[in-house]
């Protein structure tokens, strides 16, 4: 057992031990209209006449059944059961008897309240574990009391505390009402990972049965009777704002209640403020049709405020910042300049990537009522706390007059950390003085999104008389930020070692997209690896093994970010179970690994050609994100993972004509579909008692890699530019 | 606007609504059969699928003034209890990440399979290519169906 101080997260449990016996945490359950104490129909016990308050993330009811309250928002990552499934562990109570309820956004019981940077289950894994072990402590503490035993006395499993020497037992449910009044611990005992029963078992997702059934779940299917519906329309172009608009004509058009221009602006906007366009025309009403109909009436003057950007000048501001931009970050090992000059072999790449939007499959949208005096709302956000203060801040509204829950999400990537959907609800509810669900349209969602920035990156490798790697250089830029880790491999790996990264400006909108800047530089890095491997004659596994074991000897400077160990296990893994060296006709090779989010991944691709397409046939992926909590569930994120990464490396792009996207659809902007998915991916985990880590992007990162190393073994023609199916390249 | 008798899940609605209105809003908006999803409104995404009849159609862009006496389904009237071959296959391979596609896989994957009880792999691809999932469930879904295929009661 780990023995654990419990005082840092001391607060949230103080202050839900005063909530207790009097009031109830206000869970979040709008499906039900709020009968937060409505059990789901799979649980395993009856349902309580009564709850009892444990702690914040626990409720257990007079008949033994758990509510556990997911703290973070759920974008399809499935932490709606992963980290319910910490805090039963460590509670240790049978899973039948769990419910889970998503919580409200509260940052005094909870910390971490987002879905980013693969980070839920990694920040949260102590707090989940320390909320399920102390409740555990109380409950035992309870019935020790009752029959006048010391604590120690007793054990605790399985939902049941019985005495060690002796008879008694008495269940969860049974002692509950008694735990309400225990002193927390001060400390408290965690379970060791060789004692985890759920930990490391494959969970199915707890909203299956809603999902599969079509229940309401998500922020669009959200309904409060009165509710109006809004839709906006933005200026048709970055650089663009809106003037005025045939208000009379739209206001009388048939199922419009109201149509204004509302402005969005907030003072000093936070990252997640990130918007083109802070005026906007927003219509309302009460049906989504009559919206739809009233927008494509819409006639507005727009005023041209800034540049008007296409694809060709942004290539062209790309080329010319790799040659003449500021350096913003950069490290330096060695004397690369002087390394190049001596090199028998040098090899130098551009890589380059376009802009891509989200697309979530759910639209942007949010509910919100605004009053005088406060605000509600509810809906699809990473980053509910980020809103909350945004949403303060439109209205001048103290924070907790704000309240925000969240719904399920229907696809994050990224998207939904900015907040703006959410203050545009706000301020058209504040307009109306009612409530109302904002809805995007899917030409609203994909033309003015954050978009993954586009990338241009140049490469270089110097070998000497021997093969030997003896200096490395990347230099990245993007818009506007430039996709390079300098810390990351090779960084440690090379005697001399230079990584340059330059931002150049953009007027179009940009933020985190899956793997930020990772799915470019893993991609880019790993395919020119594999060119380097092979003109230093090299087998692509054994020369990456090489390189890592220079860096586990001998590591080169300072302050690389991974563990090389770690990184060369999950290459060896994928190595042996994916056969490597072994040929089937027909059937081309490529590898990659990648190291982001805390998580190392490597994955071996096969593909054939048919018909001049490339078919993925298999994927080996071997991960190490130290313990895996639901097993089959971090399967299908990897798996996802992959798949996004071949879809968005092989078909997706934005361009840019007059300041707007060319693509405003899925007419037009290619999402991978069935046929072209990979046909089987086995995914492998290293075994080990380290920390979870996240496991939501680094699946993705070497996907792009892996594929373009395997399609050149197939095509015989390297990929240097994203979406590779638009090279013209690509032949059978 | 114009009235409508429309047969859905086995029950008579009666609306009052403009002719033009996709089947995919008077779901939505006025029935609050919420189930039946959004995705991008030019049949493209495959989100909004139900069954008209035996036939899996996109509602986004089939007017109300188009159905008739046809009967629809939706996910919600699929099965009762949730236990249709094709729910339950979904169910066991857990296929979903964010679940928000899926209703629309799983009605257009229940009528395929109704008409072709045993799809070869590349059936189930051509069948099912019309329905994007931006999370990257297909190899599940395609498992999921075959599992469906193998329970012998679709």
């Amino acid at each position: 057992m780990t023995k654990i101080v419990t005082h840092y997260n001391r607060r949230s449990f103080i202050k839900v031990s005063a909530a207790a016996g009097g009031g109830m945490l206000i869970g979040f359950s709008w499906l039900n209209g709020c009968k937060s104490n409505t059990p789901e129909p799979e649980a395993g016990v009856a349902v309580p006449k009564e709850w009892f308050e444990i702690n914040g993330y626990i409720k257990i009811g007079d008949t033994g059944m758990v509510t556990i309250y997911s703290p973070n928002p759920e974008i399809g990552q499935n932490v709606r059961t992963s980290m319910p499934m910490i805090v039963a562990e460590e509670l240790d109570v049978p899973w039948e008897n769990v419910v889970v309820e998503q919580a409200p956004l509260n940052t005094g019981w909870y910390q971490n309240q987002f879905a980013g940077g693969s980070l839920s289950i990694r920040l949260s894994w102590n707090a989940l574990r320390m909320a399920g072990a102390t409740g555990r402590r109380m409950l035992m503490e309870a019935a020790a009391k009752e029959w006048g035993l010391k604590v120690t006395d007793v054990t605790a499993s399985e939902g049941v505390i019985k005495e060690i020497n002796g008879e008694r037992s008495i269940t969860y449910g049974e002692v509950a009402s008694k735990a309400v009044g225990i002193e927390v611990p001060k400390e408290i005992e965690l379970k060791g990972v060789k004692d985890f029963k759920l930990i490391g078992t494959s969970v199915k997702n707890v909203d299956g049965e809603k999902i599969v059934t079509g229940k309401p779940l998500f922020g669009l299917d959200f309904h409060r009777d009165g509710m109006q519906l809004a839709m906006i329309q933005h200026p048709p172009a970055f650089g663009m704002t809106v003037k005025d608009f045939n208000e009379a004509e739209i206001k009388s058009m048939p199922g419009v209640k109201d149509a204004f221009i509302v402005d969005t602006t907030v003072e000093e906007p936070g990252g997640f403020d990130e918007k083109g366009f802070k005026q906007l025309i927003a219509i309302v009403g009460e049906s989504t049709w009559q919206l739809m109909q009233a927008k494509k009436a819409l006639k507005a003057n727009w005023e041209t405020t800034g540049e008007l950007e296409s694809s060709e000048l942004h290539v062209k501001r790309l080329e010319k910042a790799l040659v003449s931009g500021e350096v913003q970050e950069s490290r330096r090992d060695g004397n690369p300049e002087a390394a190049f000059k001596k090199a028998a072999k040098i090899i130098e790449r551009t890589y380059s990537a376009p802009f891509i939007a989200h697309n979530t499959l759910e639209p942007m949208n949010f509910f919100a009522n605004v009053t005088e005096d406060s605000a509600e709302l509810i809906g699809p956000t990473q980053t509910p706390e980020a809103l909350e203060g945004s949403v303060a801040k439109l209205l001048n509204l103290p924070l907790e007059k704000v309240t925000v829950n969240m719904t399920r999400i229907g696809g994050g990537f990224g998207r939904r950390l900015y907040v703006h959907f959410g203050v545009e609800a706000a301020a058209i509810s504040k307009k109306i003085g009612g409530p109302v669900k904002l809805i995007y349209s899917r030409e609203d969602d994909m033309t003015q999104g954050t978009y993954r920035p586009t990338y241009r990156s140049v490469y270089k490798a110097g070998l000497d008389e021997n093969n030997n790697l003896i200096s490395f250089s990347v230099k990245g830029a993007g818009l506007p930020e430039g996709p390079v880790f300098p810390n990351r491999f090779p960084a440690g790996a090379v005697e001399n070692y230079l990584a340059e990264k330059i931002k150049a400006p953009t007027n179009v909108t940009t933020g985190a997209w899956r793997a930020p800047r990772s799915n470019f530089t893993a991609g880019a890095e790993q395919a020119f690896l594999d060119e380097v491997a092979e003109a230093a004659g090299k087998d692509p596994i054994d020369f990456r093994l090489e390189l890592f074991d220079r860096a586990i000897k001998d590591p080169v400077g300072e302050k690389h970010e991974y563990e090389a160990e770690r990184y060369a296990g999950v290459l060896k893994l994928v190595k042996e179970k994916a056969n490597w060296g072994t040929t089937k006709p027909n059937v081309h090779r490529g590898v990659a690994a990648y190291f982001c989010h805390s998580t190392y991944v490597a994955e071996v691709f096969d593909i054939i050609m048919e018909k001049g397409q490339p078919i993925v046939e298999k994927v080996w992926c071997a991960v190490d994100c130290g313990i895996v909590v639901n097993r089959d569930a971090a399967e299908n994120m990897i798996q996802g993972g992959v798949i996004d990464g071949v879809g968005h490396s092989m078909y997706s792009q934005l361009t840019f004509e007059n300041g707007a996207p060319n693509q405003m659809n899925f007419d037009k902007y290619q999402l991978i579909r069935h046929s072209q998915a990979p046909k089987e991916i086995e995914v492998f985990f290293v075994e080990n008692e380290i920390d979870p880590t996240g496991l939501g992007e680094p699946g993705l990162p070497p996907a792009i890699g892996a594929l373009a190393n395997a399609l050149y073994k197939a095509t015989g023609q390297r990929h240097y530019h994203q979406p590779f199916m638009t090279e013209k390249q690509v032949v059978g | 606007m114009a009235n409508f008798n429309l047969k859905i899940n086995g029950k008579t609605q009666q609306l009052d609504v403009d002719p033009t209105t996709p089947i995919l809003w008077v779901l939505r908006d006025h029935l609050k059969l919420v189930g039946t999803k959004y995705g991008c409104g030019i049949s493209q995404c495959g989100a909004c699928t139900i069954h008209l009849g035996d036939n899996a159609v996109r509602s986004c862009q089939l007017p109300v003034s188009a159905v008739g006496n046809q009967e629809i389904t939706t996910i919600e009237g699929l099965s009762e209890n949730g236990d249709h071959p094709v729910q339950k296959a979904w169910l066991e391979e857990d296929v979903y990440q964010c679940g928000y596609c899926q209703a629309g896989q799983i009605m257009n994957a229940s009528a395929f399979l109704k008409k072709n009880p045993n799809p070869t792999d590349e059936e189930i691809e051509g069948a099912m290519n019309g329905n994007i999932c931006r999370c990257g469930t297909y190899i599940r879904i395609k498992k999921a169906i075959k599992t469906a295929a193998n329970s012998k009661t679709v």
